[in-house]
């Protein structure tokens, strides 16, 4: 495995963030920048038939990746305002029938606000645990479900550490129960197989951004039969998008999100098999050259480009330091606004310490092998620069339980 | 987020790295933080039992590079000071020094700390 190969530092691996837009994306978006720009609602010129054409193509490649029908796509800015969109707007739908929702403590941010804003708002809102490995147990799934349940959401992959939910499952319990099942597979779609009638999905959130196309566009599917999905609009305004959904369309953004889901279903076979392989190479050649790493989330069920790392007795942030050149994320308190070590990882029960010592790496599309030995070499170097350096490293090695040390995490005053 | 030079200096060539024999009478030997918390500090000095001035500073941090160049810093400045001057060194130093930006002024905290804490160690085995 030669890692001498030349590499373009810096070495972007942090795709479950964002990727890069496709060049076939950007040329398919480029003339709906210029020449052609009409508004997709004015239904009374060529210049908004034209425009209509493009939305209503993109609209059907959205729908042929996840085994959806082009009526039952709802276009959005992306998925924060998809799961808005599907949780608020079933909620308010579906008041009458119960004010139960049940969702999980690893989802994104933008699913957990959204929960939280409706237990202010009456709701209930139970957040299921996860297991060590990432995933929620379908038996609390099920015991957590009452006759007040409307709405389970639970994502298909996460963002943090890559792990994908038994989604089928949870979706077949839901519909034995009659409870809608909304699941935000940003991170999921275009990536691994994801059908909405096969994986009994009544509404799913996607995002074009990670699956290399453009930013500030995304799609809601909402099923229309087997049961039709009603949703409250949480915008007023034209009545776009079967009213679900106002404003006028993106027309460029739609294009490139339709391309990005066409060339995500044309390449996933292939595609997946090749990020498999980089990812196992870049976990065997860290894990073989360091002790004390480990891999956060189940390793069966996850991303094929996705790997989540703790480093024990190194802080994530003085590991990005030594690595900046290799554009990746860390769980460290350091690196996130609130001050707080990842809650995803902080959930799968590892304590606080590995969270701050994580790093995820997102290979993606762009990704080479001669990059996977560049960076899997450069973290085994400052990993083991760092180490010289930390005392916890020096008591591990002494044979001290840092579990049992008493620490003086307060200000020492004399 | 941008580090200032004297940060990423202290942490490409972090001084004063290793570690002293924490039962010698001369070495005092402070460890601040938790590893929960992301910051751990271990700082050791070795002082002159005639003139009380430390003559040699150890530093091991587990934390972000501000943490590691607070605790570098701290160790180049009590060398050659008295005790009593090495606590007179305060964490406001340290920030700007280093120019830590307001996210960052804990690590100066600690590694005021952890001065305290080896001096402090060090009275306890010699008084």
């Amino acid at each position: 495995m030669a890692s001498d190969e030349a590499v373009k530092l810096p070495i972007y691996m942090d795709n479950h963030a964002t990727t890069r837009t496709d060049p076939r994306v950007l040329e398919a978006m480029l003339p709906y920048f210029g020449e052609i720009y009409g508004n997709a609602a004015s239904r009374n010129h060529e210049f908004g038939w034209i425009a209509e054409q493009a939305v209503d193509a993109g609209r059907e490649q959205v729908a042929k990746l996840i085994g959806a029908t082009a009526k039952e796509i709802v276009i959005t800015s992306g998925a924060t305002e998809c799961n808005n969109l599907a949780i608020k707007g079933v909620a308010e739908m579906y008041r009458e029938k119960g004010n139960h929702i049940i969702t999980e403590v690893t989802e994104h941010k933008c699913v957990l606000d959204t929960c939280k804003r409706l237990e202010k708002h009456g709701f209930r809102v139970t957040y299921l645990p996860v297991k060590t490995d990432g995933l929620i147990d379908l038996n609390q799934l099920s015991d957590a479900m009452t006759d007040d349940t409307i709405l389970v959401s639970i994502m298909a992959a996460n963002n943090e550490i890559g792990i994908l939910q038994p989604i089928r499952e949870i979706g077949k319990l839901c519909h034995e129960k009659g409870v809608l099942f909304h699941s935000d597979a940003a991170q999921a779609a275009g990536k691994v197989p994801f059908n909405v009638i096969e994986d009994n999905v009544d509404l799913a959130s996607i995002s074009a951004h990670k699956i290399y196309g453009p930013k500030g566009v995304g799609a809601l599917y909402v099923r229309r039969r087997n049961p039709r999905v009603q949703l409250v609009a949480q915008m007023d305004g034209g009545g776009h998008e079967r009213g679900m959904r106002s404003g006028t369309l993106n027309v460029p953004g739609i294009v490139g999100l339709g391309k990005a889901c066409e060339i995500a279903q044309q390449d996933m076979a292939e595609e997946s098999k090749r990020l498999l392989a980089m990812r196992e190479s870049l976990r065997e050649q860290i894990t073989s050259q360091l002790d004390e790493v480990y891999i956060n989330g189940s390793m069966e069920h996850r991303l094929p480009g996705s790997l989540n790392i703790s480093f024990a007795y190194v802080e994530g942030e003085s590991l990005l330091m030594g690595i900046s050149d290799i554009a990746v994320s860390s769980g460290s308190a350091c690196t996130s606004a609130t001050l707080e070590p990842s809650y995803v990882l902080k959930a799968l029960g590892a304590g606080d310490e590995l969270a701050h010592s994580s790093i995820r790496f997102g290979l993606g599309r762009f990704n080479t092998q001669a990059e996977v030995n560049y960076v899997a070499t450069k973290i085994v170097d400052v990993v083991k620069r760092l180490r010289e350096l930390s005392p916890l490293y020096e008591m591990h090695k002494e044979g001290i339980d840092l579990s049992k040390v008493k620490w003086a995490a307060e200000p020492v005053n004399h | 987020m941008a580090y200032s030079e004297k940060v990423l200096d202290h942490y490409t060539h972090p001084r004063n790295v290793g570690t002293m024999d924490k039962n010698a009478d001369e070495v005092g030997t402070g460890l601040v933080g938790a590893p929960e918390c992301g910051d751990v500090m271990k700082l050791q000095i070795k002082v002159n039992p005639e003139t009380k001035i430390i003559e040699d500073a150890k530093f091991k941090t587990f934390g972000c590079g501000s943490a590691i160049a607070s605790s570098s810093l701290a160790t180049e400045w009590v060398k050659g000071k008295t005790v009593d001057e090495a606590l007179q060194i305060r964490n406001t130093d340290i920030v700007k020094e280093l120019s830590l930006p307001p996210v960052k002024i804990h690590c100066s905290v600690l590694a005021e700390d952890a001065i305290r804490a080896a001096i402090s160690d060090w009275k306890k085995k010699n008084n």
